[in-house]
């Protein structure tokens, strides 16, 4: 059993705290997790993406194959485009659908949509509206994640238990918000 | 033992700290900087961590440490070395007696680095051994294996990273922490004093000791070679990632090759030899230069057919990759399957919204556009995004230090109204010199320092002086004068910070603006922690 994640948005975002949320579940559900980040330069702005490979046997490379990701998930939509050639044929695309638009020519918005809606498996996600319907705005990353969960190996249990690994010295209310964004996330068709 | 997940750069750090280390050295640079980091934070009650002034007085630092007898560890990027290149390349003819690694991370593919250079060839310009990790686990090991290698054969050991493997996190086990050496002072002092008579002995020494480390490395499990009988044709050298990418790929081949991997350095010569005999044919896969695949080229039969960068089947630039190794090993190529309908506009890096750097960065554009003639050089910090669009103003990116060094040789070969732009943390590592140098020549040079009170780029460490030092450290350089000012780099002050831009590239003489006002980045930190 092995399963590869390609995740990306743009730096700033918190694609890296979305990433130990299911890196710490992985571990706890009994994977072998190997996970490569983006540090220093690329960081503040710019596009960023992470590896994230999770196995119950010895996983040797940092990198996935291109064409072998059995799953991109991204905070950003132009973003999420960028890292489609990782994409397996089989794999899925778990995108916000909130651009952000720190760039001159950002193609229109709709144009960004069309070309995700070609493709042959896709979950866009308003992670903005139901971020704040789960309490905070700034709870869209666990948004995505609960979007994603359907598709990864990984059960709720576990995420929620990454959730409260990663969030308990925040104080309960900020655990019930990413709980209820987790949920509401997870209901994403 | 217990498992713990962590970074390649954190694992280097709980090697040390698990290894007996006892005073930790180094300066920021991505993707180095993690391995201090971890120090500093585990390091309260244990050993001294503390960020240096730059690479060489880090390597200077720990030399003393290991004069005392004790172990010492020097963390740096891959251009560090070449600052702490002269204490590095005396170091290696001293009688090192508390280990000493020197942790060196390079950046093949360029991730956040002005070059790619591989830091095996300062090991062999050295004489010295070189340890290469190919995962966290090794990182660890190889840290706490270093300190014994280099008590051992008495020389500095080099542990080599690379982007991929300091920021990438997996479990590692760890074995129990080992006390620190007592305080020993060297007894022999002229084995520390390399006057030449001294240093001709020690090189002769450093010479004779190269058999032990190759034969040290012929013996290192790390170094490994599977041979298989019934494949005579071709064989897979590889080193670093280079192991993964060919584990990864592996399961596909339908031969299966003989493997040799070397991870432990000088390289395995007797090793090499066997595998070379055994096959017609060597796949060589290596991260960063063709090293190996260079240095066996001459030990090797003619007839024998070397695969690998020099040839171009294994690209010459950038990281290696899972799918970039498969020509070399005969795999068909992995291409996209899914692809966009859509071009997609690049999205570099810039500066963060309302960063100091920008209002600086903007009054001297806009001084610029009412100047027939201008020239503006940059260093290696946040604000060389200032030479991105929207801003595109610096000129020049070279290494640290030289955006005032190479201000001064514009002016003086003529060029008018010359601006050097140079962050804090980077004027004090390796600017001052170069303003030594402008004072006692009179260049028409306007120094700027963007002053955010910390070291931004590689996420917010402490300046090794505070800011508010700063001024007089330029004045004691200057001497008092009109020519030395600090100006608030904020919107509020912009049309004065113009005027005081043209006065001071009117004057024909060193200026030095120092325009201030704390990172946003570590200001929201900080803000965040006092609530």
């Amino acid at each position: 059993m092995k399963y590869d994640i390609i995740l990306a948005g743009v730096g700033g975002q918190g694609v890296l705290s979305l990433a130990s949320v299911i890196a710490t579940a992985a571990a706890e559900a009994g994977f072998k997790v190997r996970q490569s980040e983006v540090h220093g330069m690329a960081q503040r702005g710019g596009a960023v993406m992470a590896h994230m490979r999770l196995s119950d046997g010895e996983i040797y490379s940092d990198l996935i194959g291109l064409g072998t990701a059995d799953m991109v998930i991204s905070m950003e939509p132009l973003e999420s485009l960028r890292y489609l050639p990782w994409l397996s044929p089989e794999g899925i695309l778990v995108t916000s659908t909130t651009p952000v638009k720190n760039i001159d020519n950002y193609p229109e918005e709709t144009q960004v949509l069309e070309a995700l809606k070609k493709l042959p498996s896709v979950c866009l996600v308003d992670d903005k509206a139901l971020a704040r319907d789960a309490g905070s705005a700034r709870a869209g990353n666990m948004v995505i994640v609960g979007a994603a969960s359907k598709s990864l190996p990984i059960d709720m249990t576990y995420l929620k238990k990454a959730v409260d690994k990663l969030f308990a010295r925040k104080g309960d209310e900020v655990v019930q918000t990413n709980y209820k964004a987790l949920d509401l996330g997870s209901q994403v068709s | 033992m217990s498992e713990t997940v962590v970074l390649g750069d954190e694992a280097v750090a709980l090697g040390a700290l698990h290894g007996g280390v006892s005073s930790c050295y180094g300066y920021p640079g991505t993707p180095s900087t993690e391995i201090m980091e971890y120090l500093i934070e585990n390091s309260q009650n244990g050993p001294l961590a503390s960020w240096s002034s730059n690479e060489k007085t880090a390597m200077e630092e720990a030399l003393g440490t290991s004069f005392a007898g004790k172990r010492a560890i020097v963390t740096m990027k891959h251009v560090g070395l070449n600052v702490a290149a002269d204490a590095f390349m005396n170091g290696a003819l001293l009688d090192i007696r508390g280990g000493l690694v020197i942790v060196v991370a390079d950046d093949p593919g360029m991730h956040s680095s002005q070059n790619e250079q591989d830091t095996r060839y300062y090991a062999d310009f050295a004489r010295v051994p070189l340890l290469e990790p190919v995962n966290q686990q090794q990182a660890y090991e190889m840290t706490r294996e270093g300190f014994d290698l280099s008590e051992r054969m008495g020389v500095p050991v080099l542990l080599r990273l690379v982007t991929r493997l300091s920021h990438s996190r997996a479990a590692i086990q760890t074995q129990p922490p080992r006390a620190e050496n007592a305080l020993n002072k060297a007894d022999n002092k002229q084995d520390w004093m390399l006057l030449p008579a001294n240093a001709r002995r020690r090189w002769s020494s450093l010479l004779g000791r190269q058999k032990d480390m190759i034969a040290y490395s012929e013996k290192s499990p790390v170094n490994s070679l599977e041979l298989n009988e019934s494949n005579r044709e071709r064989a897979v050298i590889t080193t670093g990632l280079g192991y993964n990418y060919f584990m990864e790929n592996k399961g596909e081949l339908t031969d299966q090759p003989s493997h040799l991997h070397i991870g432990v350095y000088p390289v395995p010569e007797e090793k090499i030899r066997t595998l070379a005999a055994h096959v017609k044919k060597l796949v060589i896969l290596e991260e960063g230069y063709p090293y190996v695949e260079r240095l066996i080229a001459g030990l090797l039969p003619r007839e024998l057919k070397i695969i690998g960068k020099l040839d171009n089947i294994v690209p010459l630039q950038g990281e290696l990759t899972p799918d970039n190794v498969r020509p070399a090993l005969g795999l068909p190529e992995r291409n996209a399957a899914v692809a966009s309908s859509m071009t997609l506009p690049g999205r570099p890096p810039q500066l963060c919204a309302g960063c100091p750097h920008d209002d600086t960065y903007k009054v001297i554009k806009e001084v610029q556009e009412e100047l027939e003639e201008s020239t503006v050089t940059s260093d290696i910090g946040c604000y060389a995004l200032g030479a991105l669009p929207p801003l595109g103003v610096p000129e020049t990116i070279i290494c640290m230090g030289a955006s005032i060094t190479a201000a001064k040789g514009c002016a003086e070969a003529g060029l008018k109204n010359v601006m050097a732009v140079i962050g804090d943390s980077t004027f004090l590592h390796s600017g001052m010199t170069g303003l030594v140098d402008c004072v006692s020549s009179g260049s028409d040079v306007t120094i700027i320092i963007v002053d955010n009170e910390t070291t931004a780029m590689t996420g917010g460490q402490t300046t090794i002086l505070p800011s508010s030092r700063l001024e007089q450290v330029v004045k004691g350089i200057m001497g008092d004068g009109e020519h030395i000012l600090t100006i608030p780099a904020h919107r509020k002050s912009h049309e004065e910070n113009k005027e005081k831009l043209r006065k001071e590239l009117a004057y024909s003489g060193v200026s030095v603006i120092i325009a201030v006002r704390e990172c946003i980045e570590t200001a929201r930190k900080a803000n965040k922690k006092r609530s």
